[in-house]
């Protein structure tokens, strides 16, 4: 019902849903990953398997918004109103968590869909996390509202576009140590608008990550060198909010002029996010795309996802290889003006 | 080596820059050739760059010789043996005691024209570069070793009588005029051979270097230079070998012997006088040849220290690297980690990419890896040794004239021209054949003097980065190489006025970020003056330097490019470095604090 993220527990997909998943591969594999546990798919499984929700979504017409809208609204109230099982558990694994962090610390309650649950893996990240959340009571509130978050409207309407069932379907939910964050944000291990694979690119701003991923502030964005790790360039975004902690919730903040207008990461701390996210490229053998977060002078890794967009696109190809001593390159090296 | 903009400014023309008081004159003291007002009026206007990494202070008459071999043997190669197809030679002349470079680029039309006769040419020479190489070495140590056997002694009051019986009908003077010639000859010839694989050696790393920024955008200098650098260079011999002693010395026990290597016969009589003293001063005596033909300066210049003449200059580094290993520093370079490092950053870098591409690169890095090493290794044998051997024959020869009243000190030789040196001899041997003074005593002491004046005068002034109106874009690929003079830098150069005085940029020549006390050195006699953990600030550096390199903690130079000595030695080191800033020794003073930011080629003076 519970797995801690590093109790050596099998990163299982159907178990533990992708976010669950790749946090306890993530480590398993030594990365600094927050501490935390899963709520595990059983649990879902348990807690909705007295509920019908056949009539209410046979009811459903995808042609009509608004009933729509309503019907999946109904829904949620309904797993909203759910007795969470194995409650205890989920409490003392929440205890359990705070006496290992040593302090009272708030966490992150986020929802770990099983694979075509959701529409794609970025709206899953977007919609249904629950950030600074404190107590054991309102984690498992929390719970449920992730296990909600599978009958939003758009996501019913897509599983009914495509065509997936709705048996079977289920949740598991991360419960992580919050970090929080001085800076944070994303990395690409590669340069995405040139395909250029020796690159790391950095996108960075003030505060907690999700300002970045959700694109409301303009970040930092510098690209890397893959290898020696230095900046090869850099913008400097506008940076404008930031979202902090302040007085047990989270709030967003203007930032001033100066730390707008300066770069958010030193070159020591950005290389550290590099060779972060070089780590989990090379974990999983493939270019990722990675959450990362500093809090003080530590960094945390978030989340590891594999780069699609633009990784399967092809390079252009340069001239054929000649046998033996080729001079082609230099000459054309030396009669093409720059 | 990228960007245009048209340029708004200039820099002076030549002749509108002021000649200091005392140097009036001064074109005088120059060949005729060299200097820009004796030409067609066009050197008014074109554009030239002042060459400080090579000649960072004021030639006297003698020293010209550096120069004038030296650029003329470049551009043979490029324009001559090779037809480098967009660039002929370097233009050079001497303004103000300095000298200016412009590079001739070869007519668009033509260029096609060279491209066949070029690749067949270099082709040759980089399918057959290791056996060319092999023959090269052979060359250039004939070349020493007739230079060693040349020799300059006083003519003897008569012909002896072995010559009378033999017939011989010689004098003796034509082995002084001869053996001048041989001199020069055998200087020139070893120039005409360090230009042999010097411009391919570039041109590979170039090819190299413009395929990386192709399939990488972006990619640092420094991580392609570390691809093809050389590791285990005979550049770096002199130095591992007083490396070495010191940790003989060590092992011996002759720490004490040490105390004044100033003295430098005292300071060899104490070993001797120890317990295994005898086994060090045997490896002393071994290194030395040939590592001691080594200078503290570049090789240019007749005054030039040389460790095989000042062998309190190695002593004194013996006693500095033996002080460190009793502190438990590791001095030795560590050879094993940099080849490792080479190999894993070659091994990223070609993670990234695969097939034809990565075949490409396979072959670009091959051929720029094999012709590479030349370019840092040529320098110990044509810089340090054969100029070494040639200065020691200058002075021999200045010892023949010192000795027959022509003036007064053997460094004195280096105010007249060469071909004065050669009239001189004529003097010298023509009034000891006669039997009457020479006139040279008469008139050359006066004559030094009044030179030495001017010299001084024009050494008062520092030389201009550049002259007249730079090109919408500099192309040439040895200039931008060797020299660090890009589009950028030029542009660079001309904004310094309007710019924030605290802040210096140049090329990121090596990584790393230090802050510390910065120290000037503006000539290899004030290297001593360098502190532990102070930041070298040089118009350049020299190779030679290379012990300097444990003392201090990140370099700034005016001139030099990726390449340059201070770069290589610096990334070797492990030290930040920022080259080819044109303005750090004028700018920063001796005791300010300043951050280097060798990662960014960026300089900040932090304050007093």
């Amino acid at each position: 019902m519970i797995r801690f993220f590093d109790d050596g527990t099998e990163p299982d997909h159907a178990l533990l849903g992708g976010k669950a998943a790749s946090l306890v591969a993530m480590t398993a594999a030594g990365m600094p990953v927050p501490p935390g546990f899963a709520v595990t798919t059983a649990v879902y499984d348990e807690a909705v398997g007295g509920l019908d929700l056949r009539a209410d979504l046979a009811r459903l017409d995808p042609g009509d918004l608004t009933a729509a809208d309503a019907a999946c609204a109904r829904i949620r109230r309904r797993i909203r109103a759910l007795e969470v099982p194995a409650a205890q558990r989920i409490l003392d694994a929440y205890d359990a968590l705070q006496e290992r962090c040593g302090a009272d610390v708030p966490v992150a309650v986020r929802s770990s869909a099983t694979a075509e649950d959701l529409p794609d893996a970025s709206f899953a990240g977007q919609q249904d996390t629950y950030l600074w959340v404190r107590g054991g009571d309102a984690v498992l509130e929390h719970v449920r509202r992730c296990w909600a978050s599978l009958y939003t409207c758009r996501a019913v309407l897509y599983r009914h576009k495509h065509g997936i069932a709705d048996e079977g379907l289920s949740m598991a939910v991360a419960v992580q140590a919050m970090v929080d964050a001085r800076v944070a944000g994303v990395a690409i291990t590669m340069d995405p608008a040139t395909g250029d694979r020796s690159k790391i690119t950095i996108d960075a701003s003030y505060g907690l990550g999700e300002q970045v991923v959700s694109g409301r502030v303009t970040p930092d964005n510098i690209v890397l060198d893959k290898v020696l790790l230095c900046v090869v360039a850099e913008t400097i975004g506008d940076k404008h909010a930031e979202l902090v902690a302040d007085g047990g919730r989270i709030v967003e903040r203007a930032v001033d002029d100066g730390r707008r207008r300066r770069r958010c990461l030193t070159d020591d701390e950005l290389a550290a996010v590099a060779r972060l996210a070089k780590r989990a490229e090379k974990h999983y053998g493939c270019p990722q795309d990675v959450e990362w977060a500093m809090a003080g002078s530590d960094l945390y890794l978030l989340q590891a996802r594999p780069e699609t967009v633009h990784s399967g696109a092809p390079r252009t190809q340069a001239a054929p290889v000649r046998a033996g001593i080729d001079l082609s390159g230099i000459t054309s090296m030396l009669t093409t003006r720059r | 080596m990228t960007a245009v903009q048209p340029s708004v400014k200039s820099f002076p023309k030549p002749s509108q820059l002021p000649v200091p008081p005392g140097a009036e004159g001064w074109e005088q003291l120059y060949p005729y050739n060299l200097v820009f007002r004796n030409g067609s009026g066009a050197e008014d206007e074109k554009f030239w760059f002042c060459d400080s990494q090579h000649w960072p202070t004021v030639f006297k008459p003698f020293e010209t010789i550096g120069g004038e071999f030296a650029v003329k043997c470049l551009g043979q190669y490029n324009t001559r043996h090779l037809l480098i197809p967009p660039a002929n030679g370097i233009e050079f002349k001497i303004h103000l005691g300095y000298l200016y470079m412009s590079p001739v680029g070869v007519p668009p039309e033509q260029i096609p024209g060279r491209v066949p006769e070029f690749e067949r040419r270099a082709g040759h020479y980089f399918q057959n570069w290791d056996s060319l190489l092999q023959q090269w070495r052979g060359k250039v140590r004939a070349t020493i070793d007739e230079l060693e056997a040349l020799s300059f002694t006083a003519l003897p009051d008569v012909v002896p009588f072995d010559d009378i019986v033999a017939g011989k009908a010689k004098d003796g003077s034509e082995v002084l005029m001869e053996g001048y010639d041989r001199l020069i000859q055998l200087c020139y010839q070893a120039w005409q051979y360090h230009f042999e694989f010097l411009n391919l050696g570039y041109l590979a790393y170039l090819d190299f270097f413009g395929f990386c920024k192709q399939v990488f955008p972006g990619i640092p200098d420094q991580a392609i230079a570390k691809m093809v650098q050389g590791v285990d260079m005979e550049l770096f011999r002199p130095d591992d070998e007083l490396k070495k002693l010191a940790a003989l010395a060590l092992r011996l026990g002759l720490q004490p012997a040490f105390a004044d290597p100033d003295d430098v016969a005292g300071t060899l009589a104490r070993i001797a006088g120890l317990d295994g003293g005898r086994e060090w001063l045997d490896a002393w005596t071994a290194a030395q040849d040939p590592w001691f033909n080594f200078t503290v300066g570049n090789g240019f210049y007749g005054d030039d220290k040389y460790w095989l003449e000042h062998q309190e200059i190695p002593l004194g580094y013996v006693k500095d690297y033996i002080r460190r290993l009793e502190q438990g520093e590791q001095i030795m370079r560590p050879v094993d980690e940099l080849v490792a490092e080479r190999g894993r950053i070659v091994d990223e870098y070609r993670s990234f990419l695969s097939g034809e591409e990565l075949g490409l690169f396979d072959a670009k890095r091959g051929l720029a890896a094999t012709a590479y090493p030349y370019v840092e290794n040529h320098n110990f044998y044509i810089e340090h040794w054969t100029m070494g051997v040639f200065w020691r024959k200058v002075r021999e020869l200045s010892d023949v004239f010192v000795a027959a009243g022509f003036w007064a000190d053997r460094a004195d030789i280096l105010y007249l021209t060469r071909n004065e040196v050669r009239d001189a001899i004529f003097d010298y041997v023509s009034g000891w054949a006669i039997g009457v003074d020479a006139s040279g005593p008469h008139y050359w002491p006066a004559e030094i003097e009044r030179r030495r004046g001017i010299i001084d005068a024009l050494a008062s002034q520092r030389p201009q980065p550049a002259l007249n109106t730079p090109p919408a874009e500099i192309t040439e690929p040895f200039t931008m190489m060797l020299y660090g003079i890009t589009t950028e830098q030029v542009r660079q150069w001309l904004a310094d006025d309007v710019t924030d005085g605290s802040v210096i940029t140049g090329m990121a020549a090596s990584a790393g970020l230090v802050e510390g006390v910065a120290r000037v050195v503006t000539s290899a006699d004030q290297l001593h003056s360098v502190q532990q953990d102070e930041i070298l600030v040089a118009t350049i550096t020299a190779p030679s330097w290379g012990p300097i390199f444990g003392r201090i903690r990140a370099t700034v130079t005016d001139i030099g490019g990726m390449m340059s000595h201070a770069a290589i030695v610096c990334r070797e080191y492990g030290l930040p470095a920022v080259t080819g800033t044109g303005r750090a020794t004028t700018t920063i003073k001796s005791g300010q604090r300043i951050r280097v930011d060798g990662s960014a080629g960026r300089v900040e003076i932090l304050g007093d």
